[in-house]
């Protein structure tokens, strides 16, 4: 018997529209755990190079994670992984809600999809029953009314439907796979499954998901759940309301906006407004809010209630969870009234909140700039409300200048030309990052930020603070239960940082403990996104449930590998290599690594070459960050360096 | 002549506002009863149901009660401040009318137990599980007639002749009878 994974993966070739039920091998479970660490095996076997993000020979891989649908609180995570038609790397975009654990009860880990269908389908899975079904009546219609539609004619109100809208259809290089209020928002997936022809993933399962040792299991899970209860009468007093709990950023729940407000740049990346948040704006957006907000909303088995349902003033009910209420806000320079209405429209259009907003707000910097003009936007409103919707429907339709923005600034800038490509100044590796600038550089976002393979900070990030605490007591308050450090130096780092003097970034944390306090931070992503648990109750919030003395144990008893703290710890990195050699066999080098130029003020080239040399190497990568022979040999991946080796890339 | 007996009342209160929609309940309900305990987790053998629409905004926790062979004459579908909610969407019973409340292997009945178990817990395994308080569990004493009771075995051959017929249960007790 399997325990936690159900062992098998549905192949489909959506060419011929042949559908293969596939026994998975139970070694990769012990070598990769599962999700994002499965996939990227699966994608370094099959997906050579050469193959383009939209070649039929591209996969779509939609995967549950090692522990989704059993009873660990939280492990309901989605993970799709794809070559992205924005980056050309490897795109994994995850989410939450209901899809995964739907589809483990269905009896499958994963669905791999290949090739292109010849008309539009949506894939039907009920348990052992498998089908492709026409989706001619669903083209072009929204992400959440594709779910609705496709349940209502399979008369199963409990089947989980993933879909794309518009924008996916039409290959949006941002587009999002959208599933109730969680989405696969990153890196254009949505638009590989859009040319893939497969307009929807519905899935229904009745079976049962095994654990190996379920009374050691339970008891961890009991845990967790008591945890969590603790930790959410007991905010963290130290740091801003928004990251004081756990789960992802509560903003369905807190008004108080100052921190993100103050700190995040509004329009295209570009201003701060330090004295923004004001008791007028307060007011006023508090009102807006509870005006919107239905009902908070949870994922499946996840205490947290992340979401929220939203029911606003002439705009259809959709669901919101996180930031996504101020990405449009902040880009337009406008009110939370005008995120609350547009966020509807774009979820059903099916376009990632993060990167829209941004090139919208590009398309009008270069309008203001005289490089695009009236004959680029014939018709366009004069008010800038009007002009965010008008250009979300061009682009989602790829109609006039919205066919060259459908794939984000970098790509835009450069098709546009006279000199566009210095307006698209927030990317990183060609992709749309947070609307951050700030003053110093900081030697752990600056790793993070150059070598994420997820290319989106708040996917790296979130067991160390961002800061160091304004008094030593707030210090020592904090660190009197930190038990989440995977070693107690850490505690140390932290209560030795201070905001000035020698002790203050760039030069501290030092390199060396940059490197340590960063992997520490990644290896938690990389075991949630393999076991798909929400990074809201592990990798992304200060003190969270799980951690690295915990998960060994939690995995162990539910899937009876025999695995502890160090094992785990070989496992993430083996999964982090991976990834790093796919991409590198793409064409990564160290040359792609660097932040967007504006990020900070103050920069250290010396410091910041010190930086990436050093974590090269605490990764066991050369010094352009390629994986070596050596240590993919110590992570049982000699046939990584073997096919590395034959390329001539090491 | 009946005599008076105390009885002990359990109570699972409902509060339909506070419920977030994530199904916990439903997850350690399937796995507390799955043998042996906790071994696997699947919701569709879970004894309560999370009616959940975020787009109606309809979320009602229903617990399996009572077997029924034959549905009803008729159908119920409450409006309570505005909102529709399903058609026997409070209803408990494990009825042909749906799905709901069967076992997915066998198609037979489900119903919810309390968690009886021994020792026996403080609150029913979902209630626990219920961070949102949603469920609350409550616990009074009423009088009642002592009735004579059908044993849990008897309860459950009743429901096998309501589905089966008594004939058809009985050739498939003589027939297992035979094998041992």
């Amino acid at each position: 018997m399997r325990y936690a994974e159900t062992g098998y993966n549905l192949e489909i070739d959506l060419t011929r529209g042949n559908i293969e039920r596939v026994e998975t091998d139970p070694k990769l479970a012990e070598l990769h755990l599962g999700g994002l660490g499965t996939n990227a095996k699966i994608l370094w076997d099959r997906v050579p190079p050469e193959v383009e993000p939209f070649s039929p020979d591209n996969l779509l891989i939609f995967s549950a994670g090692l522990l989704t649908g059993t009873p660990a609180p939280g492990a309901n995570r989605t993970i799709v992984s794809t070559i992205s038609p924005q980056t050309k790397l490897m795109a994994y975009s995850m989410m939450g809600g209901f899809w995964a654990p739907e589809l483990k009860h269905a009896g499958y880990d994963k669905v791999i999809l290949r090739g292109k269908s010849p008309e539009l389908v949506y894939l039907w899975i009920n348990n052992d029953k498998v089908e492709l079904r026409d989706a001619s009546h669903l083209q072009g219609k929204g992400t959440l009314e594709t779910a609705e539609l496709i349940r209502q004619e399979l008369k199963e109100p409990n089947a989980q439907v993933a879909s794309i809208g518009l924008a996916g259809e039409n290959r949006v290089f941002f587009a999002s796979i959208e599933q109730g209020r969680s989405s696969c928002s990153r890196l254009g997936i949505g638009g590989v499954m859009g040319d893939k022809r497969l307009k929807a993933i519905a899935v229904r399962g009745t079976k049962d998901v095994n654990i190996a040792r379920p009374a050691d299991f339970i008891e961890h899970c009991n845990d967790v759940l008591s945890y969590v209860k603790i930790r959410e009468k007991n905010p963290l007093g130290m740091v801003p309301p928004i990251l004081a709990g756990l789960g992802s950023p509560q903003e369905m729940k807190i008004h108080d906006e100052e921190w993100h407000t103050t700190n995040f740049a509004w329009g295209n990346a570009r201003h701060r407004r330090k004295d923004f948040w004001t008791k007028e704006v307060e007011q006023s957006w508090k009102e807006t809010q509870e005006s919107a907000r239905e009902r908070f909303l949870s994922c499946y088995n996840c205490p947290m209630k992340c979401g929220a349902s939203v029911s606003y003033p002439g705009v259809s009910k959709y669901m919101m969870k996180c930031y996504s209420k101020l990405t449009y806000t902040m880009a337009s320079m406008s009110d939370l009234d005008f995120g609350f209405r547009i966020a509807g429209p774009a979820q059903e259009y099916g376009v990632d909140g993060f990167t829209t907003p941004q090139t919208i707000a590009f398309a009008l910097e270069l309008y203001e700039a005289g490089i695009l003009t009236d004959q680029d936007m014939p018709g366009m409103p004069s008010d800038t409300e009007g002009r965010f919707f008008w250009l979300l429907d061009r682009i989602v339709r790829r109609e006039g200048i919205g066919d060259i923005l459908a794939d984000g600034t970098y790509w835009a800038a450069e098709r546009i030309g006279k000199g566009a490509e210095a307006f698209a100044h927030n990317n990183i590796k060609k992709h749309e990052q947070l609307p951050l600038k700030l003053g110093m550089m900081n030697p752990l976002y600056f790793l993070m930020y150059c070598t994420g393979e997820k290319i989106n900070i708040t996917q790296i990030e979130g067991q160390f603070p961002q800061a160091p605490f304004a008094s030593k007591e707030e210090t020592e308050d904090f660190l009197k239960d930190w038990i989440q450090v995977p070693d107690e130096k850490f505690k140390q780092y932290f209560r030795d940082w201070e905001n000035r003097g020698d002790h203050s970034i760039p030069h501290y944390p030092t390199v060396e403990m940059s490197c340590e306090i960063v992997d520490w931070m990644e290896k938690m992503h990389y075991i949630d996104d393999a076991t798909g648990m929400c990074a809201g109750l592990s990798s992304f919030p200060l003190k969270p449930a799980y951690h690295m003395h915990n998960w060994a144990t939690i995995l162990s008893a539910a899937t009876g590998i025999d695995l502890d703290e160090a094992g785990l710890s070989q496992i993430a990195k083996r999964n982090r290599t991976l990834i790093r050699a796919f991409n590198v066999r793409r064409g990564l080098r160290r040359g792609d690594e660097r932040p967007p130029e504006d990020h900070w003020k103050k920069r250290f080239p010396e410091l910041e070459a010190k930086l990436l040399d050093e974590y090269y190497k605490f990764k066991g990568w050369n010094n352009q960050g390629i994986p070596t022979k050596t240590s993919l040999h110590e992570l049982a991946m000699d046939y990584v360096s073997e096919d590395l080796e034959q390329r001539g890339i090491i | 002549m009946m005599s008076k007996v105390k009885k002990k009342v359990k109570v699972i209160k409902i509060d339909v506002d506070k419920c977030n929609g994530c199904r916990a309940c439903e997850i350690i309900c399937a796995s507390f009863h799955a043998a042996p305990k906790y071994s696997s987790n699947n919701p569709a053998r879970a004894r309560i149901r999370l009616i959940r629409d975020p787009v109606r905004d309809v979320f009602v926790p229903v617990y399996a009660g009572e077997y029924t062979a034959s549905e009803c004459m008729g159908r119920d579908k409450y409006v309570i401040d505005g909102k529709e909610y399903d058609e026997c969407g409070f209803c408990r019973a494990s009825c042909p009318s749906r799905d709901v409340f069967k076992e997915p292997d066998s198609g037979l009945p489900l119903k919810c137990d309390m968690c009886e178990d021994d020792p026996s817990l403080k609150e029913p395994m979902c209630v626990q599980w219920c961070l949102a308080e949603a469920l609350t569990y409550e616990e009074r004493e009423e009088e009642v007639e002592e009735d004579v009771m059908l044993g849990d075995m008897e309860l459950g051959l009743k429901s096998l002749v309501d589905k089966h017929g008594l004939q058809q249960l009985v050739e498939s007790v003589a027939r297992m009878s035979q094998k041992s």
